[in-house]
């Protein structure tokens, strides 16, 4: 296919680079060169392109690529463990191949499966509840020439309510809410989404109506619906869920808001760890398409045009920060950009776009649905309506649960059978961690967000652990750009390893707060603003983890001089005694 | 209506200006300066990479390039906090990269380095990392040193071939991206072209072969700058004894001797120290053990080996204050570049495959006489507490007299922008 058609479209790349990643497994040098002639731009800017991606790979890569989730979940399930047994039995390191050219083993940021830990991902199809035996055998029937189609792992979704009546976990009937759409004016559409009272399901709660509003005022002749379906911080799938079990729902969200602002394109820009929802959303648009919900003239409505297309992204949590999704979808690096235009005045290619997630757009469906009145009575004064929790670690019924605005944490905790929770990370490495003992807190703008990661360990996992996975996941998934952000994380990386080291003193948590305060103060965009939040919350929740490991105040500073000339005295030895 | 003319408050002062203009412009033609790196004139929307115009913006922090200005603003751009967070970032720069001022050329002309003077910083509170980073010397006529690049990303958005094609771009992402140059692209640039690439570079990381954008000290771009009389150095406050002459003792630990000839440097005034000083141990004296207790030590050089610590150690216990003179001293300088290879590899260059080693050399020294090399060359400040910094390589002879003078006397004697030098 690539060979015959010209690839001229810069918008496309991604598609391009996936095709030739698909194609032998990595990126070849004549591939960028061809690339970047087709494209008519320069071989660095195509380097520079892809290099951004941890997907895409340029050194030859083995019949099967496995990735395999490093998060913290997957850790607390046996993280170790499952990648010995890749290693033991693939016969290749994490970070290469192995000599036969078989099997090539990455360590990935979460994927989406916490709630069915450790999972990789091996040429992008799922393998749940990993461990040892489970690995030998997949292994074994690889290498035998057996097919990854029969034995990949249904993923499985666990789904609880706990509310009586759900909002977005309720049966789908397809085209409900867009025939309630129809009997409306767009502007009646924004009314009833502002009077619910929603707001962003992604992270940054923006109150939805009033993005739309902001969208539905900038006049353009194109403008663009976008649905985030990066889905990237760690300890969330709820998006995964909605997607595998109501797919219909968050498109009807969609065309309701192209509807609402005066669109007619939508696109679903899906994570890479997502690639087997495609197929299924692709089924979904197509029938959407055959039965007149897309395409010209939806649902009979004159001159009321939409369709929607999936773009697939490459391996970058950054690509989910809504003006990084857009620079990606140009088909740049997919750094974020200033804020100097927000996205609904200039936007994709400089257009008016709206970018919402997944259970945004499922929730303006249902709330079209069930009318405003019913979704605002939910929910407490300043979280209104209800929410998704995507709950993993140490409890016995992880899944997506769906609850009211305002609910206690110790009633989520005895929904999902945790028994010794200690430190729960709500809202995911961005978000803020609590203890296990302050279950009295509710869920809620007024005392604590959550985006829908919810992450709990038990008193037996040790949060330096915890704390160093987060740590690393920013350090990983900075896109670079800021220098906050960029050095300094790096930097706090390398100061909580040597306070592991036992080579801190007490005074290290007030340098390792400053700096976390500047970098969250001084960097370009949330992924640094909120890259240090965990850090400097669990040095005032948990002070005696540190403690352990830290040397009391002194007047001199702690250096280990034997430590310093290891090396020297080792290499000499052994060259000079050869 | 973009031209309204508004007013503003920067630090307090007021300010008319027309709105919607961006806020470093605004304060600098009204002489507050709001530092920055990255920032350019002909690009916008601003790059924003540096974050070194951070500023607190009607209670909230925003960098002042991103900023518009509107009625009523009220913008604090040097209370201590703000100042300070400003500081961190060129820190953060300095840690991050490996930054050689004496070995670079574009020392005197360098942003960067200009920023550091301008804000008296003569240490990181970061640890350097001594990342190992690439040398390119591929291209044509640029010459890559991406030890120094603050990935600003001017060249990417600026240098364009003439049918617009980027030459430049970021490789990979995080802490290992890196500015990425287009050898075929490269190519095609006219002569100014390759220039200017250098010239927008903020720092020394562009450079052009056989084109040393260097000037004769004095004449370059930051030794002239008029418009910082005093560098804002820190407060050095010393107790010294009333009924006896103070007692000075100073060593070079691993340092090439230059600070100790810059000492020499003061000239006349070395009479003068003479006069009001006592030395103890010290190669000017050639007293080689503390016979007393003394109240300042100075060092030079940075820390190689046990034994250098082993100085640095006593000089703590001997000395009340500790003065680092000197780059490597404070961060380990010059020596400090063989902390980006391997120290395996460091030994079997110098021993074993040198075009000075023995033919068939196959032992590294080692022997109880002398010392044992340590994994790195660190900071003196990673060993002991310093206290007083002197940056500088070597530290400028007038720098080194007013800190002297300023322990001596009492009161804090000004540092010249002129006297406060990386190189
Ligand atoms: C680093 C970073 C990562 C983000 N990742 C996601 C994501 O994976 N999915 C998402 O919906 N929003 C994500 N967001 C938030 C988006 O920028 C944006 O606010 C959101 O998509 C808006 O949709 P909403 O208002 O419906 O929540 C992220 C933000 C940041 C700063
Ligand atoms: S804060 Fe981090 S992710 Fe955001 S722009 Fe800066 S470097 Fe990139
Ligand atoms: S002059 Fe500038 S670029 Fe060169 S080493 Fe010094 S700080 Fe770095
Ligand atoms: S090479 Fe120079 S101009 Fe380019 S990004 Fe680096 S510091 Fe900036």
């Amino acid at each position: 296919m690539a060979a015959n058609r010209l690839r001229h479209d810069r918008t496309q790349i991604l598609n391009y680079l996936w095709e030739l990643q698909d194609e032998k497994g990595y990126i070849s040098d004549s591939d960028v060169r061809r690339l970047s002639g087709e494209l008519n731009f320069s071989v660095v800017e195509v380097e520079g392109i892809l290099s951004f991606y941890h997907f895409f790979h340029r050194k030859p890569t083995g019949k099967f690529i496995i990735y395999l989730n490093d998060s913290m979940v997957s850790e607390v399930k046996g993280f170790k463990k499952v990648k010995e047994a890749f290693e033991k039995e693939t016969g290749a390191k994490f970070g290469g191949v192995d000599p036969t050219g078989t099997f090539s083993l990455f360590e990935t940021s979460c994927i989406g499966l916490s709630d069915q830990e450790p999972a990789a991902l091996i040429n992008f199809e799922p393998f749940t509840n990993l461990n040892p035996k489970k690995v030998k055998r997949i292994i074994e029937v690889l290498r035998n020439g057996g097919e990854l189609e029969d034995i990949k792992d249904e993923v499985v979704d666990h789904t609880y309510s706990l509310t009586d009546d759900p909002v977005l976990l309720r049966p789908y009937k397809i085209g409900a809410a867009l025939k309630k759409m129809l009997k409306l004016s767009p502007q009646a559409v924004i009314d009833i989404v502002k009077a619910s009272g929603l707001s962003g399901m992604g992270g940054a709660f923006f109150p939805t109506g009033v993005k739309w509003q902001f969208c539905r005022r900038n006049e353009s002749f194109q403008k663009y619906v976008i649905c985030n379906a990066d889905e990237g911080e760690p300890g969330t799938f709820k998006d995964r869920v909605l997607m595998n079990q109501y797919p219909g729902r968050m498109i009807e969200g969609m065309i309701i808001g192209g509807y609402a602002v005066g669109a007619s394109k939508g696109i679903i820009y899906l994570r890479a760890e997502y690639r087997y929802l495609k197929a299924k959303l692709e089924e979904t648009l197509e029938k959407f398409r055959d039965i007149g919900l897309l395409g010209e003239n939806v649902l009979g409505k004159d001159g009321f045009d939409f369709d929607i297309r999936i773009q697939i992204g490459a391996g970058a949590y950054i690509c989910g920060e809504e003006t990084a999704l857009i620079e990606s979808l140009e088909g740049e690096r997919g750094g974020p950009r200033t804020k100097v235009y927000f996205p609904v005045e200039k936007g994709l290619f400089n257009k008016p776009t709206i970018v919402n997630n997944v259970e945004t757009f499922s929730a303006v469906a249902s709330i079209l649905e069930l009318g405003a009145e019913n979704f605002n009575s939910r929910g407490t004064q300043g979280s209104k309506g209800t929410k998704l929790l995507s709950i993993s670690g140490h409890c016995k019924k992880p899944g997506v649960y769906e609850i009211e605005w305002g609910t206690k944490i110790k009633d989520v905790l005895k929904a999902c059978g945790a028994r010794d929770a200690n430190y729960i990370q709500v809202s995911g490495p961005s978000g803020l961690p609590i203890r296990g003992s302050e279950d009295e807190r509710t869920i809620c703008t007024e005392d604590l967000l959550c985006g829908g990661s919810f992450m709990i360990f038990d008193s037996k996992t040790d949060v330096l652990d915890i704390l160093t996975n987060f740590s690393n996941f920013f350090i990983n998934e900075s896109c670079g750009l800021c220098t906050p952000c960029r050095a300094g994380n790096f930097l706090v990386g390398e100061k909580l390893s040597r306070i592991r080291k036992g080579l801190e003193q007490e005074k290290v948590l007030d340098e390792i707060a400053s700096w976390s305060k500047i970098i969250q103060e001084a960097s370009r965009c949330g992924l640094g603003k909120t890259s240090t939040k965990f850090l400097m919350e669990s040095i005032e929740k948990f002070p005696e983890v540190f403690k352990e490991k830290l040397v009391k105040d002194k007047k001199e500073k702690e250096f280990n001089v034997t430590e310093a000339t290891e090396r020297y005295l080792k290499y000499t030895e052994k060259i000079n005694k050869s | 209506m973009m031209n309204e003319l508004i007013k503003l408050k920067i630090d307090g002062r007021e300010i008319e200006a027309i709105e919607g203009r961006p806020l470093v412009d605004v304060a600098r033609e009204n002489g507050i300066n709001i530092p920055t790196l990255c920032h350019f004139k002909d690009i916008y929307p601003p790059l924003a990479t540096c974050r070194i115009c951070t500023c607190n913006i009607n209670g909230r922090i925003d960098t002042a390039c991103t900023t518009l200005v509107r009625d009523g603003m009220e913008v604090d751009v040097n209370s201590p906090e703000i100042a300070d967070i400003r500081k961190a970032i060129v820190e953060m720069l300095f840690a991050e990269g490996n930054h050689n001022c004496p070995g670079c050329s574009k020392s005197g002309n360098c942003d960067l380095q200009h920023r550091g003077y301008e804000m008296g910083l003569s240490i990181s509170r970061f640890p350097h990392l001594f990342k190992e980073r690439p040398r390119d010397f591929g291209p044509e006529r640029i010459y890559m040193e991406h030890n120094r690049c603050v990935l600003c990303k001017r060249c990417i958005e600026l240098i364009k071939t003439d049918d617009g094609k980027n030459v430049f771009s970021f490789q990979n992402r995080g802490h290992q991206a890196l500015v990425g140059i287009d050898y075929e692209l490269e190519k095609q640039l006219s002569d100014e072209k390759v220039l200017e690439a250098r010239d927008v570079c903020p720092v020394g990381a562009i450079l052009v072969k056989d084109k040393s954008g260097a000037a004769p000290f004095g004449g370059r771009k930051f030794d002239l700058d008029k418009s910082l009389k005093y560098v804002p150095t820190t407060d050095l406050k010393v107790e010294l004894p009333k009924d006896r002459k103070p007692v000075i003792a100073t060593t070079s630990l691993a340092g090439c001797f230059g600070c100790h000839m810059s000492i020499l440097d003061i000239d006349d005034e070395l009479i003068d120290i003479i006069e009001l000083v006592e030395f103890n141990k010290s190669p000017l004296t050639d007293i080689k053990k503390f016979s007393k207790r003394c109240d300042i030590g100075i060092i030079e050089g940075g820390v190689a080996n046990n034994e250098n610590a082993e100085v640095l150690k006593a000089f703590r216990e001997k000395c009340d204050i500790l003065v680092g003179l000197g780059e490597c001293s404070i961060w380990g300088g010059l020596p400090a570049m063989r902390n980006t290879v391997d120290l395996e590899d460091c030994l079997e260059e110098a021993y074993l495959h040198s075009v000075t080693s023995e033919p068939g050399a196959k032992i590294i020294p080692r022997s109880q006489d002398i010392p044992q090399l340590f994994d790195k060359v660190y900071s003196t400040n990673d060993i002991v507490k310093i206290d007083y910094f002197i940056p500088g390589c070597p530290p400028n002879a007038d720098h080194i007299w007013k800190v002297i003078k300023t322990v001596l006397l009492g009161e804090q004697i000004p540092i010249a922008y002129q006297e406060f030098k990386y190189d």
